[in-house]
C-alpha cells in the first residue's frame, strides 16, 4: 500500500489553549481506503510523541519508509483500510509537514523556533476537528491513538462527543503522575542546558543542540521498555569486556546512545519541548475538580480501552482510572488488559491478544 | 454450560432498563439477551482472553478483570442486579465476592451446581469415586471447582448473613425439581438481597 502526504492549509485563525492565536497553518495529513457515500466510516489516527501523519504503508519513491502502525492499519489488517477511510494527521507544532517550530514563517522568511507558541492536546484536537470539516466528515466512525494519542482520542470525545461513535483509547492515562512529569522535565532540562540550544533559537545560530536531544531520547526510551524486557535484551552483556573508561560498554549503553544518535538527526528540540508539555498540562478532569467521571458525562461515544501488564510508563491502573470513570458515569466501555512483555511500546507491536480485540471490536462498528 | 432454561428463568428476574453486572461473563450470551429482551444496560467482568473477544463480537460491556480481586472500581449500589451464574463453585474467596455483589448491586443472582443431587451422592455412596455429571463434568484433578456445596448449604449460608432470599429454581435438567429439590435438583438458581 502506497500512501501519499498530503497538505491542508487553513487561514481561519486558530485559537489556542495558551492565548495565543495561530493565524493561519497548515496541517500535514495521509489517508487509506475510500470515504464512502454516506462518510460514515472513518477514523482518525492520532499518533504518540514522536510520529507522524505516516501511519501506515510505504511510499512510492521510498518503499523503506514504513508507517509507524503499519502492523495495525492496512487492507485485512485490525484497522481494515478495506472497510474504513483511515486519517492519520500530523500535529501541530510538531516537525514532519504539520506547521510548528521548524516551519518558516513567509513574512520573516525565518523558522518559528523558539517563538512557537505551546500547544495543547485539546488544540490538537481542534485543529483536526477542522480537517474533518475540510474532508467533509461530521462524524468519526471512530478515533484511536496510543499513549499521547490515547489521550487525544479521550479528548475528542469529551471536546466534540457528537462527532464520535467509538474511542479506542490505548496504552494512556487520565492525566500524567508527578514521575511521569518529572521524566519530561529532566529530558527537557537535557535540552535546554545545551550549549546550543540558545534559548530556542538555534537555528537562527545554525546549530542543533544534539546532545541535550539525545539525552532526552534516551530517558525517554528507557520509560518505553519493562525492567524485564531490558534486562532480556540486554542484561549485563557487555560489548567488548570492561575497559575502565566512560566509553560505552555495557550494551544497554550503546544501545540507548544509538537510539538517541538516530532521534537527534530527525527530531526537532522546540518540537520535543512542547510535545512533553502538552502531555504535562493534558488533565481534561481538571475542569471538574479531578472528577473525570462528570467530565465524561457528555461523552457520546463507546469505548474500548485497552492497557498493557508491564507498561509502567501508564500503567494498567492509569487506564482503569478510566474505564472507572466511565463505568461511573454509565459509559459503555469494553476493557483490555493485553499480557505483553514489552512495557508502554507493545501498542506499537504485533500481539495476537490485542490485534484481536482490535479487530474485533472495530468489525462490530457498521458504517 | 448454561442452557436455555436457566436463561429464561435469570431473565425473568431481571427488571425492564436494570443495570446489570455479570461476573464470569462468558461469551456475553446471557448480558446480550438480557439487552434483547429486558432493554438492560450492562457489563460483564472476564479475565479470559478468548472469552473477551467473544463478549466484544456479542457487542457487550466487557470489563478485564480478575474477580477475586474484588470489584474496587465499581461504586457501592450502582447496579440494580448482579449476576453470577455457575462461577460460584470455581471460586476461591466465596464470602467476599458475594459480599461484593450485594455492595455494588441492590440484589444478587447466583446459579451453581447442586452438590446434594441424588445422582451425586449416589456416585459417591456406590462407586466411592467423585461425582460427574452433566452440571459436573470434570474429573476431581482437572476441574475448576474449588468449592462443592449444596443446597443446604447455600441457604445456611444466606441465613447466617441475614440475606434475604427472594427467588429459588431448581432444576434436574430442564425440568423444575419441586419435590426435595436437594435430593432431585442438579442445579440452584437464586434471587437474593441484604435482609
Amino acid at each position: 500500500m502506497h500512501a501519499t502526504p498530503q497538505f491542508a492549509h487553513f487561514t481561519s485563525p486558530l485559537p489556542l489553549s495558551c492565548g495565543r492565536t495561530l493565524a493561519a497553518y497548515d496541517l500535514a495529513f495521509e489517508t487509506y481506503g475510500n470515504l464512502n457515500a454516506n462518510k460514515s466510516n472513518a477514523i482518525l489516527i492520532c499518533h504518540a510523541l514522536n510520529a507522524s501523519h505516516h501511519v501506515a504503508g510505504t511510499y512510492a519513491d521510498d518503499e523503506s519508509n514504513i508507517g509507524w502502525w503499519d502492523n495495525m492499519v492496512g487492507p485485512g489488517k485490525p484497522v481494515d483500510t478495506d472497510k474504513f477511510f483511515v486519517i492519520g494527521v500530523n500535529n501541530l507544532g510538531s516537525c514532519f509537514g504539520s506547521t510548528g517550530p521548524t516551519t518558516i514563517i513567509i513574512e520573516t522568511g525565518l523558522a518559528w523556533g523558539a517563538n512557537f507558541p505551546l500547544i495543547t492536546v485539546e488544540d490538537w484536537v481542534d485543529s483536526h476537528a477542522r480537517l474533518l470539516d475540510r474532508l467533509g466528515i461530521e462524524t468519526l466512525a471512530a478515533v484511536m491513538g496510543g499513549s499521547l494519542g490515547g489521550m487525544q482520542a479521550l479528548a475528542w470525545s469529551i471536546r466534540y462527543p457528537q462527532r464520535v461513535r467509538h474511542a479506542l483509547v490505548i496504552a494512556a492515562a487520565p492525566n500524567l503522575s508527578a514521575q511521569n512529569i518529572a521524566f519530561n522535565e529532566v529530558a527537557r532540562q537535557a535540552i535546554m542546558t545545551d550549549p546550543q540550544f540558545h534559548d530556542g533559537h538555534y537555528a537562527a545560530n545554525e546549530v542543533v543542540p544534539k546532545d541535550g536531544l539525545m539525552v532526552a531520547r534516551m530517558i525517554g526510551h528507557i520509560t518505553y521498555i519493562s525492567d524485564d524486557q531490558m534486562e532480556e535484551k540486554f542484561g549485563r552483556n557487555l560489548r567488548d569486556g570492561l575497559k575502565f573508561s566512560f566509553a560505552p560498554e555495557f550494551q544497554i549503553e550503546s544501545y540507548l546512545r544509538h537510539q538517541g544518535e538516530k532521534f537527534s538527526a530527525y527530531f526537532d528540540a522546540n518540537t520535543y519541548l512542547r510535545v512533553t508539555k502538552a502531555l504535562d498540562y493534558f488533565d481534561p478532569a481538571s475542569a471538574n475538580n479531578g472528577d473525570l467521571s462528570i467530565t465524561l458525562a457528555s461523552a457520546s461515544a463507546k469505548f474500548l480501552v485497552i492497557s498493557f501488564t508491564t507498561d509502567w510508563r501508564f500503567s494498567p491502573s492509569r487506564s482503569r482510572e478510566i474505564v472507572k470513570a466511565l463505568l461511573d458515569a454509565d459509559k459503555n466501555v469494553t476493557y483490555a488488559e493485553i499480557n505483553a512483555p514489552h512495557g508502554h511500546d507493545a501498542f506499537l507491536l504485533d500481539n495476537n491478544q490485542y490485534h484481536g480485540v482490535v479487530r474485533q471490536y472495530l468489525q462490530t462498528i457498521k458504517t | 454450560m448454561i442452557t436455555r432454561t436457566d436463561f429464561d428463568i435469570i431473565t425473568s428476574w431481571i427488571p425492564e432498563g436494570a443495570r446489570v453486572l455479570d461476573l464470569g461473563c462468558g461469551d456475553g450470551a446471557l448480558l446480550k439477551h438480557l439487552a434483547e429482551t429486558k432493554a438492560t444496560r450492562g457489563y460483564g467482568i472476564e479475565n479470559d482472553n478468548a472469552s473477551l473477544v467473544a463478549c466484544i463480537q456479542n457487542q457487550v460491556n466487557v470489563i478485564q478483570s480478575d474477580l477475586e480481586a474484588g470489584l474496587k472500581d465499581i461504586a457501592d449500589g450502582s447496579f440494580d442486579v448482579v449476576i453470577l451464574s455457575q462461577t460460584l463453585q470455581a471460586i476461591k474467596h466465596t464470602e467476599p465476592v458475594i459480599a461484593e455483589m450485594l455492595r455494588v448491586g441492590r440484589e444478587a443472582i447466583v446459579t451453581f451446581p447442586n452438590f446434594g443431587y441424588w445422582k451425586h451422592r449416589l456416585q459417591i455412596a456406590v462407586s466411592g469415586k467423585m461425582p460427574v455429571s452433566d452440571d459436573l463434568p470434570y474429573q476431581w484433578y482437572d476441574t475448576p471447582n474449588v468449592h462443592l456445596f449444596t443446597i443446604n448449604d447455600f441457604e445456611a449460608f444466606c441465613r447466617a448473613r441475614q440475606y434475604r432470599v427472594l427467588n429459588r429454581r431448581v432444576l434436574a435438567g430442564a425440568n423444575e425439581a419441586l419435590l426435595l429439590p436437594n435430593l432431585t435438583g442438579s442445579l440452584a438458581l437464586y434471587r437474593f438481597k441484604r435482609g
